[in-house]
């Protein structure tokens, strides 16, 4: 068996020590080492965006990504997105304007809308659809994913206006 | 899905880099963004003993003009060629090829370098380097070597590029100012590889061509330069029918393997369609 190697980096903003193969993606160590399974294993071949995760900055399928690749980085999850009890404007976006049915992509897609929003803060319905295509869902037809995130926009704006 | 067993290695430089690719030879593979590589390790299509990351080379990032080029660090990722400034600028082409390239979440990791010496038909950033008359910089422990777009993919996964060489830096002649370019791609859904593209850059002398260049994507082993249908529209008119005439052409030397995609003579046909709308687009695009 390939050496296990230690990785440190910080979760959700505390740092997290790991032994891991080289061989172990990045969800597996999140999911089945740290407990953290908001990030959903979907189809494990980098096109349905379940298990997306904030690495450094980017928005990034941690299913093909491997944890030794990830020393020193800063990873972000849903778990990362509640603060003090209050939830963040997307996870209220998408309970106001039900942007989830099963809920299965939602950690994910809400993740991802995280950076978005980041680069871009009032996206328009266009850009929000082209920047979330990487972000698979099967049950609500995405109108109110849309809306959920315009919804965190628009108060994320107006909380910082 | 998990790969088999390997050593991981991530080495700070080019030069470490390099030496650990000649200690290691055949059983290491460089890895870029890794979302060629590493799918295919977890389909077990691909195993090496031992990985060397360029990820954590600072030199092989980053896009400047120098001169009458662009450099571009192969590590630099298409998320980041989508939002240069100066490819915006002085080459959108690429951006508009970057921009069409799988999803967000796989353009803030899928690098260039990564894309160009995979050797895949189906890559997109082969075309354009064609179309573009780029050249890409190669370096071994021996030196480095600088090598035209055009002649370097020699088959389906196939590249010029020696085992102990690794890609630095991709060159791109700054296309003159009021050149008109397109990427026209068809794709069935977000995500996949081409049906057909068509890469084309275009200088017009008024009404005339006065530069041609049309390259396709995955309608054959290789990225195909379309040299007859080139050749049949430089100093001509661009009209209706010379670009049904340059797109029947291009049709011609297409060789494309049928797959879940469409049949052969679909795919070529897709292949016409994609240069003639590349070709009316650019264009629009060119100053006369």
């Amino acid at each position: 068996m390939a050496k296990k190697q230690a990785v440190s980096f910080k979760l959700n903003g505390k740092a997290v020590d790991v032994l891991v193969e080289p061989r172990e993606l990045l969800i597996h160590t999140l999911r089945e080492k740290l407990a953290h399974t908001g990030p959903h294993i979907g189809c494990e071949t980098t096109h349905c965006g379940a298990c997306t995760v904030d690495l450094d900055g980017m928005s990034v399928k941690s299913c093909t990504v491997l944890t030794v690749q990830c020393q020193d980085s800063e990873v972000l999850t849903i778990e990362g997105f509640e603060q003090g009890g209050a939830l963040h404007a997307l996870q209220e976006g998408f309970s106001e304007q039900h942007g989830l049915q099963c809920g299965y992509c939602t950690p994910g897609m809400i993740t991802r809308a995280y950076r978005l929003l980041k680069e871009n803060p009032n996206p328009s319905e266009e850009e929000i659809r082209y920047w979330m295509s990487g972000n698979l869902c099967r049950c609500t037809g995405y109108q109110n994913i849309v809306k959920a995130v315009q919804h965190a926009a628009r108060k994320l704006s107006s909380a910082s206006a | 899905m998990i790969p088999r067993e390997f050593e991981y290695h991530a080495p700070k430089s080019i030069p470490d880099a390099l030496d650990l690719l000649k200690q290691l030879g055949d059983e290491a593979k460089l890895l870029a963004g890794g979302h060629s590589l590493l799918p295919m390790m977890k389909m077990r299509f691909a195993q090496p003993s031992h990985l060397i990351d360029l990820g954590k080379i600072p030199e092989l990032k980053g896009i400047r003009e120098d001169g009458g080029s662009i450099r571009i660090g192969a590590m630099t990722t298409e998320n980041e060629l989508v939002w240069s400034k100066v490819l915006q600028a002085k080459c959108p082409l690429l951006v508009e090829g970057a921009r069409l390239i799988s999803d967000p979440q796989v353009r803030y990791k899928g690098t260039i370098g990564g894309d160009i010496s995979h050797g895949d038909p189906g890559n997109d950033h082969p075309a354009l380097m064609l179309a573009l008359g780029a050249s890409f910089v190669l370096r071994s422990a021996a030196g480095e070597r600088v090598v035209p777009a055009d002649g370097f993919f020699s088959g389906t996964y196939a590249t010029l590029m020696k085992p102990d060489e690794i890609m630095t830096e991709i060159r791109i002649p700054v296309p003159p100012a009021g050149t008109g370019y397109c990427y026209a791609k068809l794709k069935r859904k977000v995500g996949d590889f081409a049906t057909a593209a068509a890469a084309v850059t275009l200088r017009m002398d008024g009404e005339k061509v006065a530069q041609v260049a049309i390259a396709l994507t995955n309608v054959g082993p290789t990225p195909l330069k379309a040299r007859a249908a080139e050749d049949s529209l430089r100093g001509k008119a661009l009209t209706d029918a010379s670009i049904a005439a340059a797109a029947d052409l291009a049709m011609k030397i297409c060789d494309p393997t049928p797959d879940q995609r469409g049949d052969a003579e679909y795919k070529k046909a897709m292949a016409g369609e994609m240069t003639q709308r590349a070709l009316r687009t650019a264009r629009s695009r060119a100053s006369r």
